[in-house]
Protein backbone atom coordinates (compact mmCIF):
# COMPACT_ATOMS: atom_id res chain seq x y z
CA UNK A 1 0.00 0.00 0.00
CA UNK A 2 0.84 3.39 -0.70
CA UNK A 3 1.93 5.26 2.45
CA UNK A 4 -0.55 8.09 2.48
CA UNK A 5 1.62 10.93 4.21
CA UNK A 6 3.70 10.98 0.83
CA UNK A 7 1.34 11.31 -1.29
CA UNK A 8 1.69 14.63 -3.18
CA UNK A 9 -1.62 16.00 -2.11
CA UNK A 10 -0.12 19.23 0.03
CA UNK A 11 -1.08 21.31 -3.25
CA UNK A 12 -4.56 21.02 -2.74
CA UNK A 13 -5.60 19.58 0.42
CA UNK A 14 -5.57 21.02 3.67
CA UNK A 15 -3.88 19.17 6.86
CA UNK A 16 -5.98 17.73 9.48
CA UNK A 17 -4.56 21.50 11.24
CA UNK A 18 -5.97 23.19 9.00
CA UNK A 19 -9.37 21.51 9.05
CA UNK A 20 -9.35 21.38 12.87
CA UNK A 21 -8.53 25.28 13.57
CA UNK A 22 -11.79 25.71 10.41
CA UNK A 23 -13.97 23.75 12.59
CA UNK A 24 -12.97 25.55 16.10
CA UNK A 25 -11.81 28.74 14.94
CA UNK A 26 -10.69 30.51 18.20
CA UNK A 27 -11.37 34.52 18.97
CA UNK A 28 -13.43 35.91 16.41
CA UNK A 29 -15.64 38.46 16.79
CA UNK A 30 -15.17 41.95 17.48
CA UNK A 31 -13.82 43.77 20.12
CA UNK A 32 -15.90 46.83 21.16
CA UNK A 33 -13.50 50.24 22.00
CA UNK A 34 -10.40 48.25 19.94
CA UNK A 35 -7.03 50.13 20.48
CA UNK A 36 -6.66 49.44 17.12
CA UNK A 37 -8.06 47.40 13.84
CA UNK A 38 -6.37 46.24 11.09
CA UNK A 39 -9.06 45.91 7.55
CA UNK A 40 -6.84 44.07 4.75
CA UNK A 41 -8.32 41.94 1.81
CA UNK A 42 -10.82 42.55 -0.92
CA UNK A 43 -14.14 41.44 -1.01
CA UNK A 44 -13.62 41.16 -4.90
CA UNK A 45 -10.76 38.81 -4.44
CA UNK A 46 -12.53 36.24 -1.84
CA UNK A 47 -10.79 37.16 1.41
CA UNK A 48 -11.24 39.90 3.83
CA UNK A 49 -9.91 40.35 7.46
CA UNK A 50 -10.66 42.62 10.03
CA UNK A 51 -8.34 42.43 13.27
CA UNK A 52 -9.05 44.03 16.46
CA UNK A 53 -6.45 44.49 19.49
CA UNK A 54 -6.39 45.82 22.74
CA UNK A 55 -3.26 46.78 24.09
CA UNK A 56 -2.21 46.63 27.89
CA UNK A 57 1.41 46.99 29.72
CA UNK A 58 2.82 44.27 31.42
CA UNK A 59 4.82 43.99 34.46
CA UNK A 60 7.93 45.20 32.94
CA UNK A 61 6.16 48.49 31.63
CA UNK A 62 6.18 46.76 27.77
CA UNK A 63 2.76 47.06 25.67
CA UNK A 64 1.46 44.02 24.81
CA UNK A 65 -1.46 42.60 22.92
CA UNK A 66 -4.23 41.73 25.84
CA UNK A 67 -6.76 40.63 23.56
CA UNK A 68 -6.97 39.91 19.99
CA UNK A 69 -10.29 39.15 17.84
CA UNK A 70 -10.95 38.63 13.94
CA UNK A 71 -13.82 38.97 11.71
CA UNK A 72 -12.85 37.06 8.37
CA UNK A 73 -14.71 36.69 5.16
CA UNK A 74 -13.16 33.90 3.39
CA UNK A 75 -12.59 30.47 2.66
CA UNK A 76 -10.88 27.45 5.25
CA UNK A 77 -7.35 28.86 4.55
CA UNK A 78 -8.53 32.76 5.33
CA UNK A 79 -10.78 31.65 8.40
CA UNK A 80 -7.64 29.32 9.96
CA UNK A 81 -4.63 31.88 9.57
CA UNK A 82 -7.04 34.16 11.14
CA UNK A 83 -7.40 31.93 13.88
CA UNK A 84 -3.60 30.96 13.96
CA UNK A 85 -2.49 34.57 13.99
CA UNK A 86 -4.83 35.51 17.24
CA UNK A 87 -3.56 32.86 19.03
CA UNK A 88 0.12 33.64 17.86
CA UNK A 89 -0.10 37.39 18.55
CA UNK A 90 -2.32 37.12 22.10
CA UNK A 91 0.26 37.82 25.14
CA UNK A 92 2.93 39.29 22.83
CA UNK A 93 4.61 42.47 23.81
CA UNK A 94 3.94 44.42 20.20
CA UNK A 95 7.37 43.93 19.28
CA UNK A 96 7.19 40.45 19.27
CA UNK A 97 3.85 40.79 17.12
CA UNK A 98 5.42 42.51 14.70
CA UNK A 99 7.96 40.30 14.11
CA UNK A 100 5.37 37.05 13.76
CA UNK A 101 5.96 36.00 10.21
CA UNK A 102 3.55 34.11 7.62
CA UNK A 103 5.65 30.69 7.77
CA UNK A 104 5.28 31.00 11.75
CA UNK A 105 1.24 30.29 10.97
CA UNK A 106 2.09 28.12 7.79
CA UNK A 107 4.35 25.80 10.80
CA UNK A 108 1.60 26.10 13.02
CA UNK A 109 -1.36 24.73 10.86
CA UNK A 110 1.12 21.77 9.52
CA UNK A 111 1.53 23.31 6.29
CA UNK A 112 -1.51 24.93 3.59
CA UNK A 113 -1.48 24.40 -0.13
CA UNK A 114 0.41 26.86 -1.86
CA UNK A 115 -2.10 28.60 -3.74
CA UNK A 116 -3.54 29.39 -0.48
CA UNK A 117 -0.06 30.85 0.85
CA UNK A 118 -1.70 34.42 0.38
CA UNK A 119 -4.26 33.94 3.59
CA UNK A 120 -1.33 33.18 5.77
CA UNK A 121 0.10 36.91 4.39
CA UNK A 122 -3.27 38.16 4.48
CA UNK A 123 -3.33 37.08 8.30
CA UNK A 124 0.05 38.98 8.94
CA UNK A 125 -0.79 42.11 7.02
CA UNK A 126 -3.93 42.37 9.18
CA UNK A 127 -1.99 42.24 12.18
CA UNK A 128 0.68 44.89 10.88
CA UNK A 129 -2.31 47.04 9.85
CA UNK A 130 -4.06 46.68 13.46
CA UNK A 131 -0.43 48.13 15.21
CA UNK A 132 -0.51 50.79 12.77
CA UNK A 133 -3.74 52.00 13.59
CA UNK A 134 -3.00 51.63 17.39
CA UNK A 135 0.26 54.17 17.10
CA UNK A 136 -1.90 56.34 14.73
CA UNK A 137 -4.93 57.00 16.93
CA UNK A 138 -2.37 56.55 19.82
CA UNK A 139 -0.38 59.81 18.26
CA UNK A 140 3.02 57.49 19.23
CA UNK A 141 6.29 58.19 16.87
CA UNK A 142 5.52 55.23 14.50
CA UNK A 143 8.67 52.81 14.14
CA UNK A 144 10.72 53.07 10.83
CA UNK A 145 9.89 49.17 10.37
CA UNK A 146 6.44 49.27 11.14
CA UNK A 147 6.19 52.39 8.62
CA UNK A 148 7.63 50.70 5.97
CA UNK A 149 5.31 47.68 6.24
CA UNK A 150 2.47 50.03 6.46
CA UNK A 151 3.22 51.29 3.01
CA UNK A 152 4.03 48.00 1.63
CA UNK A 153 0.64 46.72 2.67
CA UNK A 154 -0.90 50.14 1.20
CA UNK A 155 0.33 49.67 -2.45
CA UNK A 156 -0.42 46.19 -2.83
CA UNK A 157 -4.10 46.91 -1.47
CA UNK A 158 -4.29 49.82 -4.31
CA UNK A 159 -2.65 47.63 -7.33
CA UNK A 160 -5.32 45.24 -6.17
CA UNK A 161 -8.24 47.86 -5.99
CA UNK A 162 -6.79 49.26 -9.69
CA UNK A 163 -7.26 46.06 -11.18
CA UNK A 164 -11.00 45.64 -9.61
CA UNK A 165 -12.14 49.06 -10.14
CA UNK A 166 -14.88 48.35 -12.30
CA UNK A 167 -16.26 46.14 -9.54
CA UNK A 168 -16.32 49.19 -7.10
CA UNK A 169 -19.77 49.82 -5.66
CA UNK B 1 -22.35 9.43 9.62
CA UNK B 2 -23.97 8.76 7.08
CA UNK B 3 -22.75 10.63 4.06
CA UNK B 4 -24.91 12.62 1.59
CA UNK B 5 -23.81 13.34 -1.92
CA UNK B 6 -25.12 16.04 -3.89
CA UNK B 7 -22.64 16.57 -6.01
CA UNK B 8 -24.14 14.64 -9.44
CA UNK B 9 -23.52 16.91 -11.80
CA UNK B 10 -19.83 16.45 -10.75
CA UNK B 11 -20.26 12.52 -11.40
CA UNK B 12 -22.13 9.53 -10.74
CA UNK B 13 -21.43 6.46 -9.14
CA UNK B 14 -21.91 3.23 -11.45
CA UNK B 15 -24.64 1.87 -11.87
CA UNK B 16 -24.62 -2.43 -11.00
CA UNK B 17 -26.27 -2.87 -13.94
CA UNK B 18 -24.04 -0.71 -16.00
CA UNK B 19 -20.82 -2.25 -14.08
CA UNK B 20 -22.03 -6.26 -14.72
CA UNK B 21 -22.42 -5.38 -17.97
CA UNK B 22 -19.20 -4.11 -18.54
CA UNK B 23 -17.52 -6.65 -16.52
CA UNK B 24 -16.73 -9.37 -18.88
CA UNK B 25 -14.71 -7.18 -20.80
CA UNK B 26 -12.16 -6.65 -18.77
CA UNK B 27 -11.23 -10.44 -18.39
CA UNK B 28 -12.69 -12.50 -20.89
CA UNK B 29 -13.60 -10.67 -24.23
CA UNK B 30 -10.29 -8.33 -23.33
CA UNK B 31 -9.62 -8.29 -27.15
CA UNK B 32 -8.82 -4.86 -29.42
CA UNK B 33 -11.21 -3.92 -31.22
CA UNK B 34 -9.03 -3.52 -34.49
CA UNK B 35 -7.87 -7.22 -34.57
CA UNK B 36 -9.04 -9.50 -37.00
CA UNK B 37 -8.90 -12.65 -35.04
CA UNK B 38 -11.93 -13.78 -32.45
CA UNK B 39 -10.74 -11.75 -29.61
CA UNK B 40 -11.16 -8.59 -31.91
CA UNK B 41 -13.90 -9.29 -33.43
CA UNK B 42 -15.81 -9.92 -30.15
CA UNK B 43 -14.94 -6.52 -29.64
CA UNK B 44 -16.07 -4.76 -32.11
CA UNK B 45 -19.25 -6.38 -32.27
CA UNK B 46 -19.32 -4.86 -28.68
CA UNK B 47 -17.75 -1.24 -29.66
CA UNK B 48 -20.70 -1.60 -33.17
CA UNK B 49 -23.25 -2.76 -30.78
CA UNK B 50 -23.19 0.48 -28.29
CA UNK B 51 -22.49 2.33 -31.23
CA UNK B 52 -26.01 1.59 -32.49
CA UNK B 53 -27.54 2.44 -28.85
CA UNK B 54 -26.12 5.25 -28.75
CA UNK B 55 -26.79 6.47 -32.37
CA UNK B 56 -30.80 5.40 -31.66
CA UNK B 57 -30.96 7.58 -28.82
CA UNK B 58 -29.85 10.89 -30.11
CA UNK B 59 -31.66 10.13 -33.67
CA UNK B 60 -28.58 9.97 -35.42
CA UNK B 61 -26.81 7.61 -37.71
CA UNK B 62 -24.32 4.68 -36.65
CA UNK B 63 -21.48 5.97 -38.53
CA UNK B 64 -22.14 9.61 -37.16
CA UNK B 65 -21.34 8.59 -33.70
CA UNK B 66 -17.24 8.99 -32.84
CA UNK B 67 -16.39 7.41 -29.47
CA UNK B 68 -13.77 9.47 -27.47
CA UNK B 69 -12.16 9.26 -23.95
CA UNK B 70 -13.85 12.25 -21.95
CA UNK B 71 -16.42 15.31 -22.74
CA UNK B 72 -13.38 17.79 -22.53
CA UNK B 73 -12.14 15.81 -25.62
CA UNK B 74 -14.99 15.20 -27.73
CA UNK B 75 -15.43 19.22 -27.22
CA UNK B 76 -11.91 19.57 -28.06
CA UNK B 77 -12.18 17.56 -30.82
CA UNK B 78 -15.70 19.59 -31.99
CA UNK B 79 -13.79 22.89 -31.83
CA UNK B 80 -10.53 22.81 -32.84
CA UNK B 81 -11.57 20.14 -35.77
CA UNK B 82 -14.12 22.00 -37.16
CA UNK B 83 -12.26 25.14 -36.84
CA UNK B 84 -8.79 23.74 -38.36
CA UNK B 85 -10.66 21.94 -41.52
CA UNK B 86 -12.05 25.56 -41.94
CA UNK B 87 -8.60 27.45 -42.10
CA UNK B 88 -10.20 29.57 -44.38
CA UNK B 89 -12.77 31.41 -42.43
CA UNK B 90 -11.44 32.50 -39.01
CA UNK B 91 -14.61 32.98 -37.21
CA UNK B 92 -16.12 31.12 -33.93
CA UNK B 93 -18.85 31.61 -32.12
CA UNK B 94 -19.48 30.63 -27.89
CA UNK B 95 -21.61 31.44 -25.40
CA UNK B 96 -20.35 33.66 -22.36
CA UNK B 97 -21.52 30.40 -20.15
CA UNK B 98 -19.46 27.47 -21.54
CA UNK B 99 -17.75 24.75 -19.54
CA UNK B 100 -13.53 25.41 -19.56
CA UNK B 101 -13.37 23.06 -22.10
CA UNK B 102 -15.07 24.73 -24.51
CA UNK B 103 -13.60 28.11 -23.49
CA UNK B 104 -10.04 26.81 -23.49
CA UNK B 105 -10.03 25.35 -26.32
CA UNK B 106 -11.17 28.40 -27.94
CA UNK B 107 -8.75 30.15 -26.38
CA UNK B 108 -6.23 28.36 -27.75
CA UNK B 109 -8.03 28.96 -31.65
CA UNK B 110 -7.60 32.34 -30.81
CA UNK B 111 -3.62 31.84 -30.06
CA UNK B 112 -3.49 30.34 -33.81
CA UNK B 113 -5.18 32.94 -34.99
CA UNK B 114 -9.33 32.55 -34.94
CA UNK B 115 -11.64 35.32 -33.89
CA UNK B 116 -13.58 33.94 -31.09
CA UNK B 117 -17.29 35.72 -29.84
CA UNK B 118 -18.68 34.98 -27.05
CA UNK B 119 -22.55 35.39 -26.88
CA UNK B 120 -23.91 37.58 -23.51
CA UNK B 121 -26.88 35.86 -21.13
CA UNK B 122 -29.51 37.29 -19.44
CA UNK B 123 -30.08 36.98 -15.81
CA UNK B 124 -30.91 33.51 -15.77
CA UNK B 125 -28.03 32.53 -17.80
CA UNK B 126 -30.16 31.78 -21.22
CA UNK B 127 -28.39 33.17 -24.32
CA UNK B 128 -29.87 36.13 -26.59
CA UNK B 129 -30.82 34.06 -30.10
CA UNK B 130 -31.05 37.12 -31.82
CA UNK B 131 -27.43 38.11 -30.64
CA UNK B 132 -26.46 35.06 -31.85
CA UNK B 133 -27.70 35.57 -35.36
CA UNK B 134 -26.32 39.21 -35.78
CA UNK B 135 -22.64 37.81 -34.28
CA UNK B 136 -22.81 35.70 -37.51
CA UNK B 137 -20.57 36.87 -40.26
CA UNK B 138 -19.69 35.39 -43.59
CA UNK B 139 -16.08 34.27 -42.14
CA UNK B 140 -18.24 32.11 -38.82
CA UNK B 141 -17.27 28.91 -38.92
CA UNK B 142 -19.26 27.29 -35.61
CA UNK B 143 -21.50 27.97 -33.06
CA UNK B 144 -20.76 26.05 -30.11
CA UNK B 145 -23.69 26.82 -26.80
CA UNK B 146 -23.93 24.37 -24.25
CA UNK B 147 -26.93 22.38 -23.95
CA UNK B 148 -27.43 22.81 -20.07
CA UNK B 149 -25.15 24.64 -17.42
CA UNK B 150 -23.43 22.63 -15.36
CA UNK B 151 -23.30 25.19 -12.85
CA UNK B 152 -26.80 26.74 -13.08
CA UNK B 153 -29.04 24.15 -14.74
CA UNK B 154 -30.52 26.67 -17.21
CA UNK B 155 -31.39 25.00 -20.59
CA UNK B 156 -31.09 26.95 -23.51
CA UNK B 157 -33.31 27.07 -26.62
CA UNK B 158 -30.85 25.15 -28.62
CA UNK B 159 -33.22 23.91 -31.46
CA UNK B 160 -33.56 27.83 -32.32
CA UNK B 161 -30.47 28.57 -32.05
CA UNK B 162 -29.53 25.68 -34.38
CA UNK B 163 -32.27 26.81 -36.76
CA UNK B 164 -30.76 30.03 -37.02
CA UNK B 165 -27.20 28.30 -37.65
CA UNK B 166 -28.71 26.39 -40.23
CA UNK B 167 -29.89 28.91 -42.32
CA UNK B 168 -27.06 30.68 -42.21
CA UNK B 169 -24.93 27.92 -43.33
CA UNK B 170 -22.98 27.99 -39.86
CA UNK B 171 -22.19 24.61 -38.03
CA UNK B 172 -23.60 24.38 -34.66
CA UNK B 173 -22.18 22.15 -31.58
CA UNK B 174 -23.81 22.24 -28.56
CA UNK B 175 -22.43 20.36 -25.34
CA UNK B 176 -24.84 17.98 -23.92
CA UNK B 177 -22.70 16.64 -20.76
CA UNK B 178 -25.51 17.86 -18.24
CA UNK B 179 -28.41 17.30 -20.49
CA UNK B 180 -27.71 13.96 -21.91
CA UNK B 181 -30.20 11.49 -20.77
CA UNK B 182 -31.96 13.74 -18.67
CA UNK B 183 -33.56 16.08 -21.77
CA UNK B 184 -34.62 13.90 -24.82
CA UNK B 185 -32.21 14.92 -27.78
CA UNK B 186 -33.33 14.55 -31.38
CA UNK B 187 -30.47 15.76 -33.65
CA UNK B 188 -32.43 15.84 -36.58
CA UNK B 189 -35.01 17.64 -35.10
CA UNK B 190 -33.02 20.17 -33.57
CA UNK B 191 -30.41 21.02 -35.86
CA UNK B 192 -27.55 20.20 -34.15
CA UNK B 193 -24.37 19.41 -36.19
CA UNK B 194 -22.02 18.25 -33.66
CA UNK B 195 -22.70 16.99 -30.18
CA UNK B 196 -20.87 16.15 -27.19
CA UNK B 197 -22.36 13.58 -24.25
CA UNK B 198 -20.67 12.11 -21.64
CA UNK B 199 -20.73 8.49 -19.83
CA UNK B 200 -19.90 9.06 -16.14
CA UNK B 201 -22.73 11.65 -15.78
CA UNK B 202 -25.54 8.88 -16.37
CA UNK B 203 -24.43 6.53 -14.14
CA UNK B 204 -21.72 4.99 -16.74
CA UNK B 205 -18.14 4.60 -16.08
CA UNK B 206 -15.34 7.85 -16.09
CA UNK B 207 -13.43 7.51 -19.88
CA UNK B 208 -16.25 7.14 -22.17
CA UNK B 209 -18.04 10.21 -24.24
CA UNK B 210 -18.99 10.89 -27.81
CA UNK B 211 -19.13 13.39 -30.34
CA UNK B 212 -22.31 12.95 -32.89
CA UNK B 213 -20.58 14.79 -36.22
CA UNK B 214 -23.04 14.79 -38.80
CA UNK B 215 -23.00 13.24 -41.76
CA UNK B 216 -20.62 14.97 -44.10
CA UNK B 217 -18.91 17.43 -42.22
CA UNK B 218 -15.51 16.92 -42.55
CA UNK B 219 -13.36 17.22 -39.08
CA UNK B 220 -9.63 17.46 -38.48
CA UNK B 221 -8.48 14.77 -36.05
CA UNK B 222 -6.56 16.12 -33.04
CA UNK B 223 -5.37 12.47 -31.79
CA UNK B 224 -3.47 10.65 -35.09
CA UNK B 225 -3.11 6.79 -34.70
CA UNK B 226 -4.15 3.54 -35.82
CA UNK B 227 -7.35 4.91 -37.74
CA UNK B 228 -9.68 3.74 -34.87
CA UNK B 229 -12.92 6.03 -35.33
CA UNK B 230 -13.28 6.43 -39.04
CA UNK B 231 -9.39 7.82 -38.61
CA UNK B 232 -11.09 10.63 -36.25
CA UNK B 233 -9.55 9.26 -33.14
CA UNK B 234 -6.32 7.41 -32.47
CA UNK B 235 -6.58 5.12 -29.51
CA UNK B 236 -7.37 1.72 -28.71
CA UNK B 237 -11.34 1.89 -27.93
CA UNK B 238 -11.98 1.01 -24.31
CA UNK B 239 -14.29 -0.98 -24.79
CA UNK B 240 -15.49 -1.81 -21.30
CA UNK B 241 -16.02 1.85 -20.58
CA UNK B 242 -18.25 2.49 -24.21
CA UNK B 243 -21.08 -0.64 -23.32
CA UNK B 244 -21.20 0.96 -19.53
CA UNK B 245 -21.86 4.17 -21.53
CA UNK B 246 -24.71 1.99 -23.72
CA UNK B 247 -25.69 0.26 -21.06
CA UNK B 248 -26.33 3.45 -18.65
CA UNK B 249 -28.29 5.26 -21.83
CA UNK B 250 -30.25 1.62 -22.21
CA UNK B 251 -31.06 2.00 -18.39
CA UNK B 252 -32.19 5.71 -18.28
CA UNK B 253 -34.25 5.70 -21.40
CA UNK B 254 -36.65 3.33 -19.59
CA UNK B 255 -36.49 5.29 -16.00
CA UNK B 256 -35.56 9.30 -17.17
CA UNK B 257 -39.22 9.98 -17.05
CA UNK B 258 -39.93 8.69 -13.69
CA UNK B 259 -37.02 9.65 -12.46
CA UNK B 260 -37.03 13.59 -13.57
CA UNK B 261 -40.62 13.98 -11.72
CA UNK B 262 -39.28 12.68 -8.13
CA UNK B 263 -35.71 14.74 -8.81
CA UNK B 264 -38.25 17.88 -9.79
CA UNK B 265 -40.51 17.41 -6.98
CA UNK B 266 -37.62 16.88 -4.61
CA UNK B 267 -35.45 20.09 -6.06
CA UNK B 268 -38.45 22.26 -5.83
CA UNK B 269 -39.23 21.58 -2.19
CA UNK B 270 -34.98 22.10 -1.83
CA UNK B 271 -35.11 25.87 -3.62
CA UNK B 272 -38.29 26.61 -1.78
CA UNK B 273 -37.44 26.24 1.82
CA UNK B 274 -33.75 27.08 1.11
CA UNK B 275 -35.05 30.46 -0.36
CA UNK B 276 -36.43 31.15 3.32
CA UNK B 277 -32.40 31.68 4.62
CA UNK B 278 -32.32 35.30 5.27
CA UNK B 279 -30.18 37.08 1.93
CA UNK B 280 -30.18 33.90 -0.27
CA UNK B 281 -31.12 33.82 -4.28
CA UNK B 282 -31.92 31.52 -6.64
CA UNK B 283 -29.02 31.16 -9.67
CA UNK B 284 -30.24 30.15 -13.35
CA UNK B 285 -33.60 29.83 -14.87
CA UNK B 286 -36.97 29.34 -12.22
CA UNK B 287 -38.66 26.91 -14.40
CA UNK B 288 -36.20 26.37 -17.67
CA UNK B 289 -33.63 24.26 -15.75
CA UNK B 290 -32.28 20.89 -15.37
CA UNK B 291 -34.07 18.15 -12.98
CA UNK B 292 -31.62 18.02 -10.93
CA UNK B 293 -29.75 21.26 -10.68
CA UNK B 294 -30.63 23.59 -7.59
CA UNK B 295 -27.93 26.62 -7.55
CA UNK B 296 -27.93 29.71 -4.77
CA UNK B 297 -26.28 32.63 -3.73
CA UNK B 298 -25.84 34.19 -0.05
CA UNK B 299 -24.46 37.41 1.04
CA UNK B 300 -21.78 37.44 3.33
CA UNK B 301 -20.90 33.58 2.56
CA UNK B 302 -17.92 32.71 0.93
CA UNK B 303 -18.52 29.30 -1.26
CA UNK B 304 -15.49 27.01 0.30
CA UNK B 305 -16.18 27.96 3.72
CA UNK B 306 -20.23 26.87 2.87
CA UNK B 307 -18.53 23.25 0.85
CA UNK B 308 -16.24 22.26 3.99
CA UNK B 309 -18.72 23.06 6.69
CA UNK B 310 -20.89 20.77 5.04
CA UNK B 311 -18.65 18.05 4.21
CA UNK B 312 -17.93 18.14 7.94
CA UNK B 313 -21.39 16.82 8.34
CA UNK B 314 -21.09 14.47 5.74
CA UNK B 315 -22.90 16.15 2.75
CA UNK B 316 -21.19 16.94 -0.54
CA UNK B 317 -21.85 19.75 -2.53
CA UNK B 318 -20.17 22.51 -5.13
CA UNK B 319 -19.94 25.85 -5.09
CA UNK B 320 -18.14 28.61 -7.48
CA UNK B 321 -16.27 30.79 -5.16
CA UNK B 322 -12.86 31.95 -6.37
CA UNK B 323 -11.06 30.38 -3.47
CA UNK B 324 -12.34 26.74 -4.61
CA UNK B 325 -10.67 27.00 -8.35
CA UNK B 326 -7.33 26.82 -9.22
CA UNK B 327 -7.18 30.64 -10.97
CA UNK B 328 -8.63 31.86 -7.98
CA UNK B 329 -11.21 33.79 -9.54
CA UNK B 330 -14.73 33.45 -9.64
CA UNK B 331 -17.62 31.14 -12.09
CA UNK B 332 -17.13 32.86 -15.37
CA UNK B 333 -20.91 31.41 -15.52
CA UNK B 334 -21.93 33.40 -12.43
CA UNK B 335 -20.85 36.28 -13.52
CA UNK B 336 -22.09 35.80 -17.06
CA UNK B 337 -25.15 36.09 -15.19
CA UNK B 338 -24.80 39.69 -13.89
CA UNK B 339 -23.27 38.77 -10.21
CA UNK B 340 -20.55 40.75 -8.62
CA UNK B 341 -17.25 38.82 -7.60
CA UNK B 342 -18.73 38.60 -4.12
CA UNK B 343 -22.12 37.10 -5.03
CA UNK B 344 -20.11 34.15 -6.99
CA UNK B 345 -18.23 33.81 -3.78
CA UNK B 346 -21.15 32.92 -2.16
CA UNK B 347 -22.90 30.37 -4.32
CA UNK B 348 -23.68 26.97 -3.51
CA UNK B 349 -24.20 24.17 -6.40
CA UNK B 350 -26.82 21.45 -5.21
CA UNK B 351 -27.13 18.33 -8.05
CA UNK B 352 -29.39 15.46 -7.12
CA UNK B 353 -29.53 11.63 -8.35
CA UNK B 354 -30.60 8.67 -8.26
CA UNK B 355 -29.88 7.86 -4.75
CA UNK B 356 -31.02 11.23 -3.30
CA UNK B 357 -34.23 10.62 -1.14
CA UNK B 358 -36.19 12.66 0.64
CA UNK B 359 -34.81 12.32 3.89
CA UNK B 360 -31.23 13.34 2.57
CA UNK B 361 -32.58 16.66 1.23
CA UNK B 362 -34.03 17.22 4.27
CA UNK B 363 -31.39 16.59 6.32
CA UNK B 364 -29.57 19.70 3.94
CA UNK B 365 -32.52 21.84 4.79
CA UNK B 366 -32.31 21.50 8.51
CA UNK B 367 -28.01 22.27 8.29
CA UNK B 368 -27.97 24.76 5.83
CA UNK B 369 -29.07 27.78 7.89
CA UNK B 370 -27.08 26.93 10.85
CA UNK B 371 -24.06 26.49 8.92
CA UNK B 372 -24.91 29.84 7.54
CA UNK B 373 -25.73 31.74 10.45
CA UNK B 374 -21.88 30.67 11.61
CA UNK B 375 -20.07 31.63 8.74
CA UNK B 376 -21.95 34.94 9.16
CA UNK B 377 -20.63 35.21 12.69
CA UNK B 378 -17.10 34.78 11.55
CA UNK B 379 -17.77 37.33 8.55
CA UNK B 380 -16.95 41.29 9.17
CA UNK B 381 -20.66 41.77 6.75
CA UNK B 382 -22.43 39.58 9.16
CA UNK B 383 -25.43 40.83 10.92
Amino acid sequence: MVNKNKLNTCSSLYTPQVMKTFKNPHNYGKIKNADGIGKVGNIVCGDVMWLYIKVAKNRKDEEIIKDIKFETFGCVAAISTSSTITDLAKGKTIKEAMEIEKDDIVKKLGGLPSIKYHCSILAVDALIEAIYDYFTKKGNKIPIDLKLKHEKIQKAKDIIEKRYKKWKS
Amino acid sequence: MQKIYLDYAATTPVDKRVLSEMTPYFGVKFGNSMSLHSFGRAAKIALEESRAVLAGFINADLNEIIFTGSATESNNLALKGVALKNKEKKHIIISSIEHPCIVESSEWLKKQGFEITKIPVDKYGTVDTEYVRRAITKKTILVSVIHASNEIGTIQPIEKIGKICREAGVYFHTDASQSFGKILIDVKKMNIDLLTASSHKIYGPKGAALLYIRKGIMVEPVLHGGGQENGLRGSTVNIPAVVGFARAVDIYKKEAKKENARLIKLRNNLIRKVLKIEDSHLNGHPEKRLPNNANFWFDFIEGESLIMQLDMEGIACSTGSACSSFKLEPSHVLMATGLRPEQAHGSLRVSLGRQTTEKEINQLIKLLPKIIKKIREISPYGK
